[in-house]
């Protein structure tokens, strides 16, 4: 009877191994147990995660991640990850959640499940108030700024009028200074970079025009948890409706969540 | 080796090559006449120019001389602005060709100016002729003819200098390769046609400048 005893144990170390975090029962249970909840959080991307000045970590994630575990009622663990490993972190049972200003696409969602959207990530046309433009066709005979090779160039050259002047700079700094300098009346870039422009205060403020490519942040979790997926989406649908989501993107990008959030 | 050339994108963006090409001479161009006639009076200035004037030139060829010509670009493009000069970027890289161009010019220049032998600004003075007089029609061709061969060297060197100006977007040979490789990924094929048509224009400009040296100094019979 021993062998069938290693057998047995054997099949379960197994199944342990292959299913890997699924086979935690209740992630949800495990968090309030524990009375901690793991947060996978970027370190080196302003302004979502990034060190502040007291070495501990800021930014847009971190402060969704105190939200979350506000609202839950535990304390926030917070785990700094790179971009290259936050999903192996989650997928190993190392963190929780993964709040690392993370985009959804099929490769993805085979491995781990997505709450609703807690974060605005979209390229788009951004130029101070007077410049009218609400879409790609009013773009004709205005100078438009673009960091030449990245996604809104090829996008911008693919929708814009033939007679749009579309001025390439070798990187986001040079489109910047064109943009604050005058030498373009608009510039086609991230919203994340259109924050960090704000955020220096200038004269001219790049607001949106329209959107050339959205896809916004999600929170990652483990596979076939829905106590916790209902769970965080309900905290991040009640923060949706009463502001304090909108304060944290005020606080980070400087502008109101989209309403297509 | 086992790369792969794949020149397929050649019929694609030759345009954009071709206009590269037409903007890079029109930038030498502009620089070469401009630049060095900027650099004769400047030179003019140094060595038997008004004492007064004499600092301020020397000023603008240091400041030149010691700085780099991308950081130069940069003020222009965008550094005047703020000052209410706002410049397409053509103008600016014109203007920064002609000023690098001229600081650099005007010590070549002057250096074959004090090499005139001192008997012939006497031989200008006897003739009753003025200063400018004897610059102008005794001084200056002999100069020029000294150093034209330093001086075309430094127009090829400020030929291949314009490269930078793809980085306020002007549209040179420069910037069309790097635009061909973001688009096509073909680092390699975009940079290999590039110098070859930067070594094809600057062996050009070359012949252009003999040819120029050819027709304005005065040629001795042989002997």
């Amino acid at each position: 009877m021993l062998s069938r005893r290693v057998f047995v144990a054997i099949t379960a170390m197994a199944a342990a191994i292959g299913f890997g975090s699924v086979a935690q029962a209740d992630a949800l249970g495990d968090i309030t147990a524990r009375g901690t909840i793991r947060v996978a959080v970027p370190q080196d991307f302003p302004p979502f995660g990034s060190v502040g000045p007291d070495m501990a970590p800021v930014g847009y994630d971190i402060d969704m991640a105190n939200l979350i575990a506000e609202k839950l009622g535990v304390k926030v663990e917070l785990v700094p990850v790179t971009s290259a490993n936050r999903i192996p972190y989650l997928q190993t049972n190392k963190v929780d959640l993964v709040i690392s200003s993370l985009g959804k696409n099929p490769d993805r969602e085979k491995v781990i499940d997505f709450t609703a959207a807690y974060a605005p990530f979209y390229n788009g046309v951004f130029a101070p108030a007077d410049f009218a433009a609400t879409k790609a066709e009013e773009l004709a005979g205005k100078t438009i700024g673009v960091t030449r090779g990245a996604v809104e160039d090829l996008e911008l050259t693919k929708v814009a009028p033939a007679d749009t002047v579309i001025k390439r700079y070798e990187d986001n700094n040079g489109t910047i200074s064109a943009f604050l300098s005058g030498q373009v009346e608009a510039v086609a870039t991230g919203n994340v970079v259109a924050a960090a422009i704000l955020a220096k205060n200038p004269p001219k403020r790049p607001e949106l025009k329209f959107l050339i490519k959205n896809s916004p942040c999600y929170i990652g979790l483990s596979k076939e948890q829905p106590a916790l997926l209902e769970k965080v989406n309900g905290i991040i649908a009640a923060a949706k409706t009463d502001g304090s989501l909108n304060a944290i993107a005020q606080k980070w990008l400087g502008a109101d969540l989209p309403a297509e959030l | 080796m086992n790369y792969h050339f794949e020149f397929g994108w050649l019929f694609e963006y030759y345009p954009q090559i071709v206009k590269g090409i037409a903007i890079t001479i029109q930038l030498i161009a502009v620089g070469a006449i401009a630049g060095i006639s900027l650099g004769i009076v400047c030179a003019w200035v140094r060595a038997l120019g008004p004492p007064w004037l004499k600092p301020v030139v020397a000023a603008y060829v240091e400041l030149i001389r010691n700085t780099p010509f991308l950081i130069q670009l940069f003020f222009i493009f965008f550094g005047l602005p703020s000052l209410g000069l706002q410049l397409s970027e053509l103008e600016a890289a014109n203007i920064a060709m002609v000023v690098n161009l001229g600081a650099y010019s005007s010590e070549i220049i002057r250096a074959g100016i004090q090499a005139t032998p001192r008997g012939q600004f006497e031989a200008g003075a006897s003739l009753a002729m003025t200063p400018f007089e004897t610059f102008r029609h005794v001084v200056l061709i002999p100069s020029l003819q000294r150093i034209w061969p330093a001086l075309s060297s430094q127009v090829v060197i400020v030929m291949l200098g314009s490269a930078v100006v793809s980085q306020i977007a002007a549209e040179d040979l420069t910037f069309a390769a790097n635009f061909i490789q973001s688009r096509t990924f073909r680092a390699f094929e975009a940079y290999f046609v590039s110098t070859a048509v930067y070594l094809l224009l600057a062996i050009l400009l070359r012949q252009v400048l003999g040819m120029v040296g050819w027709l304005i100094f005065p040629r001795r019979a042989a002997r």
